[in-house]
């Protein structure tokens, strides 16, 4: 326990010199060039937003990080060391830890179980889980950021996608993260879980962590960011300090500044009010299908047992 | 502080009955459906009454249920092997063979069976690993090759289908005695396999559920993309299931080899599916990352029951499988019923 409160200290100190360092950092897949040129900067207790479109290059780029693919150009250097991670257990290793947007836990796991997956706690000669300091040590990480599970016996699989956000986001920061790569958390969650996980993001950067936050929502990059990289297709378009930057400079950016405008001009001809006239759409002729008087029936009373 | 959170927290979840977490167990329908097959038998097979009965159902269960706990397990991880029942076999015959052929003390062999065993294992893992293919195939591959194998190998050596006896070779006694003796408990006769088949469902049980390994086989079974950006060594894992299978295969194929003092060149056939059954009966999701490996030695133990109870109760045995079958269905739309039931309470 000791060991990562000191070295989140010093990550403190050295606050100045960046984490995590990319350096033109390029991948490719045979002829295919997914990212070039991409220069990054990581600092502890600063988020670094990572924006772009769908296909930007944002997932290889983490890929990269995280050490689930390696890198074909530039140079990658984490505390000013130079890196090449091979597997994900080294990326982790070195104070990486990634929370992945679909594939962070194993859904019919126990919430403590998932919670120490791959660092579990282990007692006397045989080596047995020491299964009540960690159900002890996971509720109460949990309840320090804010979520309450009663029942940590619970698969992961019947919570909501916030709370399995957190719990991931809960697990790097108690594993000793230095930087901790965030694949759109917020994605998938409605405005409240949104919210929760924005102030996990806020609560993970306090505590001295270098936290790369990638999402393509420029709302929410803008309520938590330092910093704002933006990707198109493969490349960096944007990279710009919050005092740089406006909300609507970064919307616009992230959109493709010429082509939004261009977009708008084409939607404000079509009249939004103009309704299209039913017979203009021409049916092919083939009959929606049809229920029977039976299933009619079932449908119903289906209803009738869930309520 | 941390009981006021627990009160302004998520009041949605309350803690669950023990009734609820029992049945929420994936043992559950395994559970009962051997009540209700003992009970069956019981009632109309005066033979299964006897205490000496149990003896003899324990051996029948334990053949089968020392292969289904390792092949649980395996599910658990998420993976099929179709190569057991013939590398129960392959085992056996090459313990025979390579002491016969090479002369050697009846215990060389025995490793040398070991290492086979092993590495049949490990080349399946290893194979699923490399081809990215389904374990399905893959050891239905392995199934096929072996089968082969056993049949043209021991032509070759023997002249015949079934391996030469070396009953009078150096070891034979000592081997024997390991792998195939009986104790006598009472009324009761206990025969090694049914110890190891206790031993090692105890210490499967205990690795799934008290180790570190064992919550890597749930992540890998569950979501093994999950478990690897976690740091789970997901093919290491794997490959160890899979070795796993060939150990309890080498197990079983010692036994029978010591037990009947040759071992058929055709034999094992078929048995695959029974350890598979066993396994599912005893709550295996066939999509890994769930299940039970005392659900799997009771699934064992139902099938030793229908065997003999079939049998003792007098009735045609040709009826065994289709018994089998239906035991299968009723006991996963069980486990499904009870489940959902658990987790609605």
């Amino acid at each position: 326990m000791s060991t990562p409160v000191k070295e989140r200290q010093q990550a403190r100190v050295t606050k100045d010199r960046p984490l995590l360092e990319l350096e033109n950092i390029g991948k490719s897949y045979g002829n295919v060039n997914a990212l070039r040129g991409v220069s990054l900067n990581v600092r502890a207790g600063e988020v670094t937003c990572v924006l772009g479109d769908n296909g930007a290059g944002k997932s290889t780029l983490i890929k990269i990080v995280s050490g689930l693919h390696d890198y074909t150009d530039g140079v990658m250097r984490l505390n000013g060391i130079e890196r090449r991670f091979n597997s994900p257990r080294v990326a982790q290793a070195a104070g990486i830890a990634t929370v992945y947007q679909d594939l962070a836990l194993a859904p019919l796991m126990s919430v403590w179980r998932n919670f120490f997956l791959g660092n579990e706690i282990h007692k006397g000669l045989l080596r047995t889980l020491d299964i009540d300091t960690m159900k002890e040590i996971a509720g109460s990480e949990l309840e320090k950021m804010g979520i309450v599970i009663p029942d940590l016996d619970r698969p992961v699989g019947s919570l909501s996608g916030g709370q399995r956000q957190c719990i991931a986001i809960a697990r790097a920061i108690y594993f000793g993260a230095k930087v901790i790569i965030l694949d759109e958390p917020t994605a998938a969650l409605g405005v409240k879980q949104s919210g929760v996980v924005l102030k996990y993001i806020v609560k993970a950067r306090d505590a001295g962590l270098g936290v790369i936050f990638i999402t393509h929502n420029p709302h929410h990059a803008y309520l938590v960011g330092n910093h704002f990289i933006v990707l198109k297709l493969g490349r960096v378009v944007l990279d710009a300090h919050r005092d740089e930057l406006t909300l609507d400079q970064l919307t616009g950016e992230m959109a493709g500044g010429q082509e939004l405008a261009e977009l708008s001009h084409e939607l404000r001809t079509a009249d939004p009010s103009k309704v299209v006239e039913p017979h203009t759409v021409e049916h092919g002729g083939v009959p929606a299908p049809e229920l029977s008087q039976d299933e009619i029936v079932v449908a119903g009373t289906d209803a009738k047992e869930d309520a | 502080m941390a009981s006021a959170a627990h009160v302004v927290g998520d009041d949605r979840v309350q803690t669950r009955s023990p009734l609820a977490i029992f049945l929420g167990m994936p043992a559950v329908g395994a559970l009962i459906g051997a009540v209700a097959v003992a009970a069956l038998f019981l009632a109309f097979a005066p033979a299964f009454r006897n205490v000496s009965a149990i003896g003899t159902i324990a051996y029948q269960a334990s053949t089968i249920g020392i292969m289904a706990v390792f092949v649980a397990m395996l599910m658990i991880g998420g993976e099929f092997d179709l190569s057991t029942g013939v590398a129960v076999t392959t085992s056996g015959l090459t313990a025979a063979h390579t002491s016969w052929y090479l002369g050697l003390n009846v215990w060389g062999g025995v490793l040398l069976a070991l290492v086979v065993s092993l590495s049949i294992g490990a080349f399946n893992g290893f194979l699923l690993h490399k081809t990215g293919l389904p374990s399905f195939l893959v050891t239905l591959g392995s199934y096929f090759v072996l089968q082969g194998i056993n049949l043209a190998v021991t032509r070759i050596v023997t002249g015949g289908v079934s391996s030469n006896t070396i009953r009078d070779m150096d070891g034979w006694d000592s081997a024997k005695a390991v792998f195939a003796s009986t104790y006598q408990l009472g009324p009761v006769a206990i025969k090694t396999p049914v110890i190891i088949w206790v031993v090692v469902t105890a210490i499967l049980a205990w690795v799934l559920l008290r180790t570190k390994v064992g919550n890597w086989v749930f992540a890998v079974g569950g979501d093994a993309k999950a478990a690897r950006a976690v740091g789970v060594p997901v093919v290491a894992t794997k490959i160890g299931l899979f070795m796993g299978t060939g150990f309890a295969a080498w197990l079983v194929g010692m036994h029978m080899l010591f037990e009947y003092n040759n071992v058929q060149s055709g034999q094992g056939l078929g048995n695959e599916f029974i350890y598979i059954i066993a396994a599912v009966i005893g709550g295996c999701l066939l999509t890994g990352g769930y299940g039970s490996i005392l659900g799997a030695a009771v699934g064992a133990l139902i099938y030793g029951m229908t065997q003999l109870g079939i049998s003792y109760a007098g009735w045609d045995v040709d009826w065994l499988k289709t018994f089998l079958g239906v035991m299968l269905i009723g006991a996963v739309l069980v486990n499904m019923y009870v489940k959902r039931k658990a987790d609605a309470r």
